[in-house]
Parts: C-alpha cells; sequence; structure tokens
C-alpha cells in the first residue's frame, strides 16, 4: 500500500501549474486534496509520472458570490464551502451534497474542484454540478476556456479536460427564484462510504403555488452523472402532485441503464433510483412551499 | 534505489521539525517511522478506517492520504501533542478511560484526534453531533456507545472546567 515513486513538483502559481502540464502532459496528475487520487496511487491503480501539488496556490482557493452564480476556486476546501452561511443560502443544493461527501476528516482536505475533475460517477458534487448546469473553467498556459457540465462529464472518471489544462474554477448557478427548495439523498451501505444511487432536485415555485422552474438528476446510474431537463420541465406548471412527481421519477429511472457490482443489481439500482428521485423532488417542493 | 529527497519544515507537537524526504513516504510514515511518533497508528493506508487521523492546522485529517512533504510549512499534532505539557492525559483521554470506550486501543488516536476536533469548534455537541464526528473512524471493539459517552463526558468536564 505505498505509492510508485514519482516526480514531485509544488506549483507556486496557475501559470506555474500550467507550464508544467504544457510541458509533461499526460505523465502529470494534478493533486488537490488527494482524497480520491492517494488512495488509488497506494493501490497502484495510478502509477503517475509527475504529481503536481496545487495545494499551495492561494489564487485557486476563494468563494466569490456573483449576481447569478458563486464561483469556487478549484482547490477550496469541502469544508471551507460546507460552513458558508452566505453560499448555502445561494446554492442550497451544494451545501446538502456536501453533508454526504466522505467524513469530516477527508472535507477538510478534499476540495471542491478535485471532486469535480475525478468524476466518479457515484460522486455527490459531479451531480450537483450536472443538475444546477455548473460551469467549469479550464486554464492552459494559452488561454482559458469554460465548458458546461452536460459537456464535461464524459465517462467514468474522465472528463472534458485535456492534458494539458488544469481546472481553475466552478461556478455554480444560483436560482433567482424567492421560492427556491432543494433537496439530496442517497444510499449507501454506511453514511459517508461510495453511493449506490444518490439523487438530487431543486425547483422554484410561482405565488400560486405552481411549479415556475425545475431540475433533478441521478448519481451511480450511467457513465456520468445524470440531469433529466425534460422530464423536469414535465414538472412545470403543476402543482407537483404526487402522481405526477412519481411518474417522473419513474421514468427518469427507466431512462437511466444503471450497472450491477457487488452491492447493488441493476434492477435494485433502478428501484431505489425512483424511489429517492421522487423523494428529492417532493423533499425540495416541501422547502419551496414553506417560503410561503 | 536512489530517490529524490525534498527538504521539508514541520512543526509537529510544537517541535519544528526538519527533514529530507522521498515524494511518496507518507505523513504518516513519517511521523511514525522516522520521528517515531507512534501514537499515531496505521490501519487501511486508503483513507477508510481513520486510525491515522492527525490535526493540520488544527483540524482533523487522514495522514495516510497525504504525503510527507505536502505537510512542509504547515502545524501537525498527533495524539502525544493531546496530552497536558506535564505528560499527564488530558480531560478527553481521560474520558476514554472513565467511559472504558477502548478496548484493543486501534483505533483510539483517530478517535481521539476526531473527537478534539469536535469539542475545539462544538464544546457542548449532541450525541448526533458526536457520531457524525467519529463517523469516519472505524472500532471493531466497542460498539462505539461508550466513544460517544467518554466525548459527552469530557465535554461536560470541560464545561464545569471552563465556567469555575
Amino acid at each position: 500500500m505505498k505509492a510508485a515513486p514519482f516526480e514531485y513538483v509544488r506549483a507556486g502559481s496557475i501559470g506555474e501549474a500550467c507550464e508544467v502540464l504544457q510541458r509533461e502532459g499526460d505523465a502529470v496528475k494534478v493533486v488537490a486534496g488527494g482524497q480520491s487520487l492517494i488512495p488509488m496511487m497506494a493501490m497502484r491503480l495510478v502509477r503517475p509520472g509527475w504529481l503536481l501539488d496545487i495545494n499551495e496556490i492561494a489564487a485557486l482557493k476563494f468563494v466569490a458570490m456573483d449576481k447569478d452564480a458563486v464561483r469556487i476556486g478549484a482547490c477550496t476546501r469541502q469544508s471551507t464551502v460546507e460552513r458558508d452561511q452566505e453560499l448555502a443560502a445561494r446554492v442550497p443544493l451544494l451545501r446538502q451534497a456536501l453533508a454526504w461527501v466522505g467524513h469530516i476528516q477527508t472535507r477538510n482536505r478534499g476540495t471542491i474542484g478535485g471532486s469535480i475533475v475525478h468524476a466518479d460517477p457515484c460522486a455527490e458534487l459531479p451531480l450537483v454540478a450536472r443538475v444546477l448546469g455548473a460551469r467549469m473553467v479550464l486554464r492552459s498556459t494559452a488561454a482559458a476556456r469554460t465548458v458546461e457540465a452536460d459537456a464535461f462529464f464524459s465517462g467514468p472518471m474522465m472528463t472534458a479536460t485535456d492534458a494539458n489544462e488544469c481546472l481553475e474554477e466552478v461556478q455554480w448557478p444560483a436560482w433567482g427564484e424567492r421560492r427556491t427548495g432543494s433537496a439530496f439523498t442517497e444510499i449507501s451501505n454506511r453514511h459517508g462510504d461510495f453511493a449506490m444511487v444518490s439523487a438530487a432536485a431543486q425547483l422554484s415555485l410561482g405565488d400560486d403555488g405552481r411549479c415556475v422552474r425545475a431540475a433533478f438528476g441521478l448519481g451511480g446510474m450511467g457513465q456520468t452523472p445524470l440531469a433529466f431537463p425534460q422530464l423536469a420541465q414535465r414538472l412545470v406548471g403543476t402543482r407537483l402532485e404526487d402522481e405526477i412527481v412519481k411518474s417522473v421519477a419513474h421514468d427518469a429511472a427507466a431512462q437511466s441503464d444503471p450497472g450491477s457490482d457487488l452491492f447493488a443489481t441493476a434492477a435494485y439500482r433502478r428501484h431505489l433510483a425512483g424511489v429517492l428521485a421522487a423523494r428529492v423532488i417532493s423533499a425540495a417542493h416541501a422547502q419551496a412551499g414553506s417560503k410561503g | 534505489m536512489s530517490e529524490e529527497l525534498y527538504p521539508i519544515e514541520v512543526e509537529v507537537n510544537g517541535v519544528q521539525r526538519t527533514a529530507r524526504v522521498p515524494a511518496r513516504l507518507s505523513l504518516v510514515d513519517w511521523l511514525r517511522e522516522d520521528l517515531r511518533l507512534t501514537g499515531t497508528h496505521v490501519g487501511c493506508e486508503h483513507g477508510i478506517c481513520g486510525a491515522c487521523s492527525v490535526m493540520l492546522d488544527g483540524e482533523p485529517v487522514r495522514s495516510c492520504l497525504m504525503f510527507a512533504f505536502q505537510a512542509n510549512g504547515h502545524r501537525v499534532t498527533t495524539v502525544e501533542g493531546l496530552a497536558q505539557p506535564d505528560g499527564s492525559m488530558s480531560v478527553l483521554q481521560d474520558s476514554f478511560c472513565q467511559a472504558h470506550a477502548l478496548q484493543c486501543g486501534y483505533c483510539t488516536p483517530g478517535m481521539l484526534i476526531a473527537a478534539q476536533g469536535l469539542l475545539n469548534t462544538n464544546p457542548r455537541p449532541t450525541d448526533l453531533q458526536i457520531r457524525e464526528a467519529i463517523g469516519g473512524n472505524l472500532c471493531r471493539c466497542t460498539g462505539y456507545q461508550q466513544i460517544v459517552d467518554a466525548v459527552k463526558q469530557a465535554a461536560s468536564r470541560l464545561s464545569k472546567e471552563t465556567a469555575s
């Protein structure tokens, strides 16, 4: 359980990190919190030639409130974000999801950007990014570009990040509607373990109690976290009665193609997905409704 | 095989330590093997069991999920650093004894670090908050109940000390 030898470089700035990536390309793994990468190195599932440490780059650690989004620096610790009250008010789904990410010891070290680029299809933050339509800012020595979540997650542990690029920040859309509610839940063997299935929803109500905006998604149900914008659209205009919620949740589960493993069969995952999707939509509805 | 060595300077339990370490040396191996601070235990070596928990700049982290060089310029507190300056046990450590919160003792250093991390930010935790705080630490002996009792006892003793 010891990592194979590698060359280590501690980057002092984003520019310096990009230069190393430009020069060494695929041989480099960027380490932020290392809460997924370092176990994989210990098990020798990953043997990078170079480890590029971005933990000391102060410019990658920030939470900034913009008008329509909250921007979070890639190397911002999960526990820092979890404790941010203003962020919790503006992107409540992110705070709700973080409570399910590992444990206090791993959130003190784990980062927002690290979880996003690791792109585990069962992980919480990629699911929230997909449901809310987060935008990832990728920087190389030449330029910076922004990639939407639906194009960013391309497969299990695979993203649109090129070998010469480093994730710089994640922009999380903040919904302006006053009566907005959100919910996150998952089923795992023990709290803090990898989720068999996770579900997230966010929706807004108009003054008449009808749904005016909706988004929801499922984790652990395919190669990437899944969002269901067309099904969510069916909720808009309704009063989110039980029948429509159950029907939409059932269709989302039916459209997914989960795998089987030691912990759960595909059939069990699909069953969970229908139950959990309905549960988060109803919980988000109740929360939005409480903001009379 | 000769691997490149990287110079590091880390404050460990209040003492400034310097060393030259290979990049792949984990923080827990450096603490145990080189500094001989064997209070911190190494269990699973991939971030599941919590036995290797230490404080990094005052916050609990897993020392098997960090390389020693990543602690360069930072402050580390191990279970040895929780004791009183004269070497006697802290209130939390003593509460673990009083409440029979350990049997084989393997998980204990990690439990103490997790519980101390909780008490530092939340001096009057609820049972649920205690369970959440130690949720990342596996114990195969106690069934956890006595550990929860010990943390509650420590919180109560510490609040009386503060009040008097």
